[in-house]
């Protein structure tokens, strides 16, 4: 191990406490006695309690979740066959002008897409409630998915399809038992980005959803701008916590393949 | 050469009764502008080991691929045993491909890579797994069977590309530079292995290869391509000492190469190459007329070397040694005529304790026989 210098010990300091130290608060503060956010009255765990007789919230959450699951799943079929055909199939008329589209809702402003969804949501006369929230979701997070399982594809040796043709497998059976396998972790990973992007979405949400459904993110905005209450600090807790939980599972199998694979490459 | 009419002499390609496998007739394949393969024709027979030769970019991955049904053809026909291929999809062929980068499977074990082409055609599990079992004996894979590729080393990985190329007993093995990948000594064990696998298994195979000594080792017949044409089809023998023109000569093994002009043309045909130097004499090539510019082509190891005049033979030049290359087996004479060319002589090393005497700068007689070379056009 390497001794780190002052100057090192300091830089990361900083850096780290920039970036952590407003959650920090935030999760202490989910644990304070008294109502008053900004006066510390000793340790409790009432809010906790609260928040789960908290229907609203709760109903909130139940949105959130099934709207994320069922974008994220979507916006992954999509997204990973508008990569296969992009990067797969060669060179095809109006290929630049499809690839480039595709990516453009990466930097298109969420207020124009949300404002551009709501108004083709009232052209169409779609009710505004979990649906509308769903597509509005899949739009925007496909793209994201598009190109992480694309940057995949570039590096995906095309003589493994061939072979899989060749040894007598359709075009879709060569697809299922063979590049699906191999470009399983992007795939995975698009997904838990779709998914991840869907959960903390507040604008897009806010523009196509309707009274029947709210989502954590917009119950959480309105709530605060009625005052911040000890609540809203143990539910974020408990998002940070999942959050938290999650990115380190994923990293934590991702290591373990990799080593895995050392080792096996290491053996043969 | 298949001279004598023995009956154990494989040469279908002589036998006008004999039916070809493949018959590839006025094949054209454009890629836009550019045209990859001009006008082909060749006819392969079955139980065939047929190589493609020729330096990258001449055609002949593309007219491999074609035979797999990777690219269909511009114009002219492709017909495997008596059916037209034109509208057949890959995975309808019976043909297999060996891929120049194995295209392994490596989420799948060597089992499952093997098995991967009969569980398509929906065999039974028994028949799957005793084809599986067979063809992991023919490549010494047992032991390996349940390793994924990438804990395997490559000579390893070829035969499991082997194998599983072989696993549906394809009327026809394409395969593109097999070798390519393998460092040279193991290279030229699996050269026989492929041999005797093909010979084993019966099928005909078609390999694709810009190394001529492997195309010479493994091939009953060669086929020398270039710019997507096809410059010459024989067995290796034919194509390295008679070869049709200047451009196969050189492409196969070496050669030297002297420029001229056709003199008398008798048993054999003269080259005129210097003033007031005898005319050299060779085997004529195809198409020489009295006058028209030609190349005389000798191989190396058909030149002697001595110091004094040979004076029973006509072919017989003077010149200066210019560099010594000692190899083991043979050495080189690079010996450079006042005229201007340099030839190249190799004389093999016959006895261990040999005087080698000469030696740089060194005035040398080289000569050859009237039949040694060959009057090219060109």
């Amino acid at each position: 191990m390497n001794r780190l210098s002052t100057f090192n010990i300091v830089s990361l300091t900083l850096g780290f406490a920039f970036l952590y130290i407003p959650m920090l608060i935030l999760v202490i503060y989910s644990f304070n006695e008294s109502k008053l956010v900004t006066v510390w009255a000793g340790f409790s765990t009432k809010w906790y309690g609260e928040l789960l007789q908290n229907e609203a919230m709760i109903d909130a959450a139940w949105v959130t979740v099934k709207v994320a699951f069922l974008s994220s799943s979507l916006a992954t079929i999509l997204g990973t066959m508008a990569a296969y055909v992009m990067v797969r199939r060669g060179r095809f008329f109006g290929r630049t002008l499809f690839s480039g589209m595709i990516y453009a809702p990466l930097v298109m402003p969420e207020v124009i897409t949300g404002l551009s969804l709501l108004l083709l949501f009232i052209a169409i006369g779609l009710d505004r409630g979990v649906l509308t929230i769903v597509l509005a979701h899949t739009t925007f997070a496909m793209c994201y998915v598009s190109v992480v399982v694309s940057s995949r594809l570039i590096s995906f040796d095309d003589s493994l399809e061939e072979a899989a043709l060749d040894l007598g497998a359709t075009q879709w059976e060569a697809f299922r038992l063979v590049t699906l396998p191999i470009i399983a972790p992007a795939v995975i990973s698009g997904w838990l980005l779709a998914f991840t992007l869907s959960l903390d979405d507040l604008v897009i949400a806010s523009f196509t959803s309707g009274p029947s459904a709210t989502t954590l993110p917009i119950k959480i905005f309105s709530s605060v701008r009625l005052g911040v209450s000890p609540e809203i600090n143990a539910l974020s807790t408990i998002i940070i916590a999942i959050v938290t939980v999650g990115v380190l599972t994923a990293s934590i199998i991702s290591k373990r393949q990799i080593t895995r694979r050392l080792q096996e490459e290491a053996a043969a | 050469m298949a001279s004598s009419g023995q009956a154990e002499v494989f040469a279908p390609w002589e036998d006008p009764n004999e039916v070809p496998l493949i018959k590839i007739a006025g094949v054209t394949k454009r890629f836009g502008d550019f045209t990859a393969i001009d006008n082909v024709s060749i006819d392969i027979y079955r139980q065939e080991f047929f190589a493609l030769l020729g330096p990258s970019g001449c055609g002949k991955t593309t007219l491999m691929r074609m035979l797999a049904g990777f690219e269909t053809p511009s114009e002219g026909l492709i017909s495997i045993d008596g059916q037209d291929m034109g509208a057949v999809p890959p995975n309808q062929r019976a043909v297999n491909m060996m891929f120049q980068s194995y295209a392994l499977f490596p989420h799948l074990s060597v089992w499952d890579n093997i098995a991967f082409g009969l569980r398509r055609d929906g065999l039974s599990k028994d028949k799957v797994a005793a084809r599986v079992e067979e063809m992991l004996k023919l490549v010494q894979l047992g032991q390996f069977a349940r390793r994924k590729p990438h804990q395997i080393s490559g000579g390893q990985r070829q035969r499991v590309a082997l194998a599983r190329s072989l696993a549906k007993a394809p009327k026809l093995l394409l395969l593109d530079e097999p070798l390519g990948a393998l460092d040279k000594k193991l290279r030229q064990e699996t050269q026989f292995e492929l041999m005797d696998i093909q010979e084993k298994t019966g099928t005909t195979f078609v390999i694709v290869t810009h190394d001529q000594e492997e195309a010479m080792t493994v091939a009953s017949r060669v086929a020398v391509m270039d710019h997507g044409q096809l410059i010459q089809v024989a067995t290796p023998e034919v194509i390295y000492e008679q070869p049709n023109s200047v451009y196969v000569a050189d492409f196969i093994g070496d050669v030297n190469l002297i420029e001229g002009a056709v003199g008398a043309i008798g048993d054999g045909a003269e080259l005129l190459w210097a003033e007031g130097r005898a005319a050299l004499m060779g085997q004529p090539g195809a198409d020489l007329s009295k006058g028209s510019k030609a190349t005389f082509a000798i191989r190396p190891e058909k030149i002697a070397i001595s110091a004094e005049e040979p004076m029973d033979r006509r072919n017989r030049v003077q010149g200066k040694i210019l560099d010594i290359g000692y190899l083991g087996n043979l050495s080189t004479y690079h010996v450079e005529l006042p005229e201007g060319p340099v030839v190249k002589c190799e004389v093999g090393n016959r006895s261990r304790i040999e005087r080698r005497d000469f030696t740089w700068e060194d005035e040398v007689w080289l000569s050859w026989s009237d039949t040694a070379g060959l009057v090219l056009p060109g």
